[in-house]
């Protein structure tokens, strides 16, 4: 295209290391017009966020940078330093994924965005706070004079986000390039930054380029799309027609594996992609993905795919492009689960608070408390799967953490099988403890580092007297086998196996001791697509055979519609609403989950589609708004009442309640009426 | 998923390495100084060792005819009033000293790990009490509070150690309460609490092994510390006492004939000045080979 801002031509890049070069980028090409958004999906280690480096030029002195990154015709690659600069925060700009880093902690953000209009558009002072306060203005922040006077640290992840854009857009570049700027977001937040990008397309007319692991937000947002694989574009076509009918079976993979929030599960099985990424220092004769592709053939073995054209703008590195299947949603088989009555609550959490004293203060006097649990009452019934949703702050954490024991509840019981278990945690009997076990979310943390995974799995069993001595090597390696590690891990240490398989490890360690309650904090929000597929199905195998019960945790809609037999919607410290997953994924809604499903990126949904933004500020636990906590945020508030009164839970259908002044067939009327 | 790609490349080649083998070639190519420290701390470990046997003479054999002689080929670091060799003085003299000073040293370090391991961990108040009683210690200075102690308890070997430790404890204690509190947040060690494993247990055997970059790093440099103590102790008379030949205690000596025979005092002095230098030099780019790999570690 002739009329591209920013176009790459066969972008290389190279690290030389001990081992000989390593390719992280092999050959990325790509043309982006103005006022388009062009997407570069891809899970970790697939080059994306270099291409990114690559293009800034902080890649200088690193790494081999061949190829050509052109700026309306003008090579940067070829330019010095100082023509860069020049160009950089000003015809192009940059938004990070984590925003803390790229905002300096001890200026104000006022003070920060005037900087950049001073030194780059020469305005006066005054000139640039006017400036500055409709670039607050234009990112949708809520009192732009007011959040020019404060600091970082004292906004929130998304309004932080908005600072970061508004000083991108400070000198009205022609290129934007995002890498992954809502990861680490919750899903309400995100999709309002997602509006955000979709509105400036259209206002600033940008040429954007848009970095994201996450296909939904990609679908939502993108015009035309790239898929990397281990550092070469497999994939490369109009955003629509390559999520409708993908030309590379790495892209269907990706689209397979992921739980989707609108389908109805359809078995418990994800189809995950086997594997892993190729050495990225190997050979690159060969089709890179054919290690781990169903349909590779010899030729895909021993010659490397050049670009087919499938479709107009369409193109695919497979040789058998014409024979991708299209996404057939669930192909994976049903796992043969014993299906359960909901019967026996196994698990009881009754009346659970946990009230706490805010920072501030010597000897943590003072503060204000923070009521992390407000009185939340569940039940999971023996083999089924209890999911916990809510955005950070709605006390999804603390409730885990109360379950196992890791947080002594202000008020509140804990029923384990019918028995009460003692307030303190500290007084549990040991075979209490082997009964309620957890997997955390971060893989990185989860183990000893200084222990190797013989240690990590086999200590459960000697603590509970499940194994001696002798047979302790046996044992250990029969556990990690249910998750699907051979012996030959067992003498490894963390850091020499990947986050997927320490997040396996770790599972293997909470059902080393046969546990009847198993908690999973997030246990796949740290992980990429594919590996979240093997570990959920990992899950749900487990589950299947060995009829655990599980309290999951976690903030992914997709994930929890997939795994979860209940579901309980949290917010603020308090449930909004509960029900069999079918019931909550359906209308009526609380308008709070409704929100959430709305903001949720989703792959069938049209690009676009317009999420009814949540009003107001992220919820601080520290001040919970008076009646129904929801209501400052709420699209749907009644009126005075909801300020006054916390509403009930009103049954809404069997096992399904919602905690609304809004009676349940009311809302559903309301409800099918906007959709 | 950004920052798990930047980290791509470093991951496989560590998978090459143990981290133990990297650490040193790391230190080898940054810091020469390290390296200096190294060999001038491994020379007198050698000394401590092997110098009572190399030594020519006996260290309170007199030689009243070659009283206060200068360095000669028959008395090579000179002689003091009574005609003691001091090079073979100062070669017995490294064994106590630096026998001394390890000990101080290991027993201060590992109080301090255990003070702080316990109440980085435990939190609460306990760790009120500890870090209070740490703080109050610690506001005291090393030498005049050690000197207190021992003309308290009278001057003898046990007494210096135990007086040098006491002294140290606090320093240590703080540096492995952070060390401790950031790993007490770590999420394997709540899988722990989870299994309902002793505090002992958690902290012994999941959070020290942990902890050993920065404790030997503490080691090293408290060792130099430690050196520089017992000798100051022993030139004040609170530590050996005549005619042991502590390097603190003969320099003490030296003082009156500093002007008719100045190696009486330089010898001792060198002894001391390369003991501490080595073990500096060799702690600095420890914590600083450390602090990297920590830097390295983080995305």
């Amino acid at each position: 295209m002739t009329d591209a801002v920013l176009t790459l031509h066969e972008l290389r890049v190279t690290y030389r290391t001990l081992r000989g070069p390593v390719h992280a980028v092999r050959g990325v090409s790509l043309a982006i017009p103005p006022a388009r958004i062009f997407g570069l999906v891809g899970e970790s280690g697939s080059g994306k966020s270099t291409v990114a480096q690559a293009v800034m030029g902080a890649l200088r002195g690193r790494a081999r940078v061949e190829g050509e990154v052109r700026y309306r015709g003008a090579n940067l690659l070829g330019q010095s330093e100082r023509e860069l600069r020049r160009l950089w925060g000003r015809r192009l700009a940059m938004v990070f994924q984590d925003p803390t880093s790229t905002l300096n902690p001890v200026l104000t953000v006022g003070e920060q965005l005037v900087e950049v209009l001073r030194e780059h558009e020469a305005l006066s002072t005054r000139h640039a706070e006017e400036r500055g306060r409709a670039l607050f203005a234009a990112v949708r922040l809520p009192h732009p004079g007011d959040i020019a006077r404060r600091y970082p640290h004292q906004l929130s992840g998304g309004q932080q986000q908005r600072v970061a854009i508004a000083i991108a857009l400070a000198c009205d570049p022609d290129v934007l390039v995002l890498d992954e700027p809502t990861t680490g977001l919750d899903v309400t937040t995100e999709a309002r930054i997602l509006d955000l990008v979709e509105s400036l397309r259209q206002r600033s007319r940008a040429a954007i380029l848009y970095i994201s692991h996450n296909l939904g937000v990609i679908h939502r947002l993108c015009d035309e799309v790239a898929v990397m694989y281990a550092g070469e574009v497999v994939e490369q076509g109009p955003a629509r027609p390559l999520f409708a009918l993908p030309r590379h079976p790495y892209t269907l993979a990706l689209l397979e594996c992921l739980p989707r929030v609108e389908a109805p599960p359809a078995g418990r099985l994800l189809p995950a992609i086997e594997g892993s990424l190729p050495d990225p220092a190997g050979a690159t004769d060969r089709c890179l993905f054919a290690p781990r592709c169903g349909m590779a053939t010899e030729r895909c073995r021993g010659e490397h795919p050049g670009w087919i054209e499938t479709a107009p703008r369409h193109r695919s590195r497979c040789f058998y492009a014409d024979a991708v299947p299209p996404p057939a949603g669930r192909v994976g088989g049903p796992v043969a689960s014993v299906i359960l009555p909901l019967s026996r609550p196994l698990l009881e959490i009754d009346g659970v608070r946990h009230h706490y004293r805010g920072g501030g203060g010597m000897l943590g006097w003072g503060g204000r408390p923070v009521r992390a649990l407000d009185g939340v009452s569940l039940a999971v019934p023996v083999g089924q799967t209890l999911a916990v949703v809510g955005e950070s702050g709605s006390g999804k954490t603390t409730l885990a953490r109360a379950v196992v024991g890791l947080l002594r509840p202000t008020a509140g019981r804990i029923r384990l099988d019918g028995a009460t278990l003692p307030p303190r945690p500290g007084t549990w009997r040991r075979a209490v403890r082997r009964r309620l076990q957890i997997v955390f979310q971060n893989p990185d943390l989860t183990l000893n580092p200084r222990r190797t995974i013989l240690e990590a799995v086999a200590r459960p069993l000697e603590l509970f007297g499940l194994t001696d001595r002798r047979r302790r090597r046996a044992d250990a390696r029969r556990v990690l086998e249910a998750v699907g590690l051979g012996e030959r891990y067992l003498d490894l240490f963390p850091s020499q196996i990947s986050g997927g398989q320490r997040q396996r490890v770790a599972i293997a360690r909470a059902f080393a001791c046969q546990p009847d309650v198993v908690v999973c904090d997030e246990p796949t929000s740290a992980l990429d697509v594919s590996v979240q597929a093997t570990v959920l199905n990992l899950l749900a195998g487990l589950q299947a055979r060995e009829h655990s019960s599980y309290l999951f945790i976690s903030h992914d809609l997709s994930v929890v519609r997939h795994i979860a037999d209940r579901v309980a919607v949290l917010y603020l410290g308090r449930v909004c609403e509960i029900g069999r997953t079918e019931d909550v994924f359906a209308p009526p809604y609380h308008p709070y989950t409704e929100a959430l499903l709305d903001a949720a990126p989703s792959l069938s949904a049209g690009p676009v589609a317009p999420a009814p933004s949540l009003e107001g500020p992220a919820p601080d636990p520290a001040a919970p708004p008076s009646g129904c906590p929801f209501h400052p945020r709420c699209p749907r508030k009644v009126g005075p009442i909801c300020e006054v009164e916390a509403p009930a839970l009103a049954v809404a259908g069997q096992g399904h309640a919602i905690a609304c002044h809004i009676p349940p067939d009311e809302l559903r009327r309301l409800q099918a009426r906007d959709h | 998923m950004g920052h798990s790609e930047t980290s791509a490349v470093p991951a496989a080649t560590a998978l090459k390495s143990t981290p133990r083998t990297g650490l040193v070639r790391e230190l080898l190519a940054r810091s020469p100084g390290t390296v200096v420290g190294a060999v001038l701390l491994g020379l007198h470990v050698v000394l401590a060792l092997l110098g009572p046997t190399l030594a020519r003479y006996p260290y309170a054999e007199f030689h009243m005819m070659h009283a206060l002689e200068p360095p000669s080929r028959q008395f090579w670091g000179g002689t003091d009033q009574f005609g003691r060799d001091q090079w073979s003085r100062v070669m017995w003299g490294a064994r106590g000293t630096l026998t001394l000073a390890a000990v101080s040293t290991v027993l201060g370090v590992g109080l301090g790990v255990l003070v702080g391991m316990v109440g980085g961990y435990y939190r609460g108040l306990l760790d009120e009490i500890l870090g209070r009683g740490v703080d109050a210690l610690m506001a005291l200075p090393a030498l005049p509070l050690a000197m207190l102690l021992l003309t308290t308890v009278g001057a003898n070997p046990v007494y210096v150690a135990l007086g040098i430790a006491v002294v140290f404890m606090p320093r240590s204690a703080r540096v492995l309460r952070g060390v401790a509190l950031r790993l007490a947040a770590s999420e394997f060690i709540d899988a722990a609490r989870v299994r309902g494993e002793r505090g002992s247990y958690i902290i012994f055997r999941e959070m020290l092994p942990n902890a050993w970059a920065p404790i030997t790093v503490e080691l090293t440099i408290r060792f130099a510390y430690a050196i520089l103590l017992a000798t100051s102790l022993g030139f004040l008379g609170l530590g050996a006492q005549p005619p042991a030949p502590d390097w603190g205690l003969m320099i003490n000596e030296a003082l009156p004939f500093l002007s008719q025979a100045p190696w009486l005092a330089i010898l001792p002095a060198a002894a001391i000045s390369t003991a501490v230098v080595g073990a500096n030099l060799l702690g600095d780019g420890l914590r600083e080979a450390l602090a990297l790999r920590h830097a390295s570690e983080l995305p």
